[in-house]
């Protein structure tokens, strides 16, 4: 199908990362700010009938949160969250995130936002997805100018998830704590291990086989298209209208 | 309680050099204050986002307002990176705290209950705990000798908590709803004030349906009328995010020319104050 939007790709492949069978399981998912794509992820998983609760952050009306956004950070820190997504504007290959800028601290290059609760979240959520559309030297660095959240830490130093994965728009890394590296898991449609090796700036393992990632189903595209759009439409109207050609009413 | 007072006495009993805080732009901020406060000409204004910052925070910077920033982010969610504070930034003018969500509520919730620190797990491995010489890592006192890393926050009291809320009643409390960060920032803040849509008659610690979204008077110092007081950004189901608007300032602020030009339009020109006024 040519008329798949890398968009709805991506939202796919997070749809089958949150429910990998050898992954803790998904019952609680919290989505942050800014994150349509993990979002359409998790209604992708939801509306496909699978039991799953969903604290969307940035859920105007019907938010589940009623004592304000601590309460996110409460039940991550009792381990009640069990899946959360962070991105960087620089990942490097041990999945240290850079939320806070290039250059020297606090971001005198390039300043991006700032760190969030990345360097909360990422150990105390059970696990975490990775996302990051753009895939580049510049993006995925062999080491962090600085480090938000810290991809692995000492032994000793109490420590609940890290990464599972990270995807890009070029590929699907999996991450492995044990080592602190990544290996390559699927290709998005066009890449090959060369072209990835081209675009990454960190080192990574390649196994002998590397498939590509599989397209979206079209009950997967018909689901992302309809109910997950419907949901979406208020907390993230520019992405609907430019993802799905859907504008929400006035 | 006292009457309502106006925005621009509010704005004028905010000294220079204070320490406000402020909620994100999902959480009731005082937008209206905020201008308010550029056109009084605050100076060395310390803000801490709770946890982060957004529009009011980035025309504050961009307005000169502001010396210091305590934060976990300052974005303009949709419309990008906070432009003003981007640039400050860069040239070096503006002190930057980086912060961690959770450690912003933390610290909060320390001098909510006037204790001098708290634990919060995680941070360890993080730039930003190396770069807060104020967070400490102690070994947890519970477990054997030197085991188990854990932070301690120091509880942080704001000079002033400033937010923007639906109502207030004819007793001087507040309703603000499910956002109850925003109870969290009084409670720990010197001072709160708080602008709001309307004042109605009654009181809303009488009405159990309304009590749990209710801050006390106990804890605001002052109230002032501000319609659209949280305009551009969205009030819980009373209006909508202006995306249009924020968009708009977001273009025009990629350069200070820009933005002194949206500023003279939107908060500073004679037209402007007055439509804030005419909206007291």
């Amino acid at each position: 199908m040519s008329d798949i939007r890398l968009e709805e790709r991506l939202a796919a492949v997070l749809a089958r990362l949150i429910l990998d069978p050898e992954a803790p399981p998904a019952r609680h998912i919290a989505v942050g700010a800014a994150s349509p794509i993990p979002a359409a992820a998790c209604w992708l998983v939801h509306k496909q009938g699978h039991p799953v609760r969903l604290s969307l952050l940035h859920k105007r009306s019907g938010n589940p949160f009623t004592e304000g956004t601590r309460e996110l950070f409460d039940l991550t820190g009792q381990g009640r969250i069990d899946l959360f997504f962070l991105g960087g504007g620089q990942i490097d290959g041990k999945a240290n995130l850079n939320l806070v800028g290039t250059g020297e601290w606090p971001g005198r290059s390039v300043r991006f936002p700032g760190s969030f609760g990345s360097a909360f979240m990422y150990a105390m959520a059970h696990r975490t997805i990775l996302f990051r559309e753009e895939h580049s030297p510049r993006v995925l660095v062999e080491q962090v100018d600085n480090i938000s959240a810290a991809g692995v830490n000492e032994p000793g130093v109490f420590r609940r998830g890290h990464a599972q994965a990270l995807v890009t728009g070029r590929c699907v890394f999996r991450f492995h704590p044990d080592r602190a590296r990544f290996s390559l898991q699927s290709l998005h449609p066009g890449e090959t291990v060369e072209s990835i090796r081209e675009a990454t700036g960190f080192a990574f393992d390649v196994p002998e086989t590397v498939p590509q990632t599989p397209d979206p189903t079209p009950a997967e595209l018909a689901l992302l298209r309809g109910p997950v759009c419907d949901e979406m439409l208020e907390t993230y109207p520019e992405f609907c209208a430019r993802v799905f050609d859907r504008k929400a009413a006035a | 309680m006292t009457s309502p007072i106006s925005l621009e006495a509010m704005a004028a009993s905010v000294p220079d050099g204070a320490l406000l805080a402020l909620p994100p732009d999902n959480s009731l901020p005082s937008v209206a204050l905020a201008k308010a406060l550029v056109r009084r000409g605050a100076r060395g204004l310390r803000l801490l986002g709770v946890p982060v910052a957004g529009f009011a925070a980035d025309m504050l910077i961009g307005a000169g307002c502001v010396a210091e920033i305590e934060t976990s982010a300052v974005s303009l969610g949709e419309a990008g990176f906070a432009p003003r504070f981007s640039a400050a930034v860069k040239a070096g003018t503006i002190r930057v705290r980086d912060c961690t969500c959770p450690a912003v509520h933390t610290m909060l919730q320390a001098a909510e209950k006037g204790v001098p620190f708290m634990p919060l797990r995680g941070l360890i491995g993080s730039d930003i705990l190396a770069h807060r010489p104020d967070w400490k890592v102690v070994p947890n006192p519970y477990e054997g000798t030197g085991e188990d890393p854990i932070v301690l926050l120091p509880a942080l009291q704001p000079d002033v908590a400033i937010f923007h809320a639906v109502m207030a009643d004819a007793e001087g409390n507040v309703w603000l709803g499910r956002r109850r960060e925003c109870a969290t920032i009084a409670h720990a803040s010197k001072r709160a004030l708080v602008t709001v849509e309307r004042v109605v008659p009654g009181n809303f610690l009488e009405d159990e349906r309304l009590a749990a979204g209710t801050i006390s008077a106990t804890y605001v110092t002052d109230i002032a009328i501000a319609e659209r007081g949280a305009h551009p950004v969205a009030l819980l189901d009373e209006y909508g995010f202006d995306a249009a608007y924020v968009s708009d300032y977001a273009r025009m602020a990629r350069t200070e020319a820009g933005f002194a030009e949206w500023l003279a339009r939107e908060v500073t020109a004679p037209q402007a104050a007055q439509r804030a006024v005419a909206a007291e």
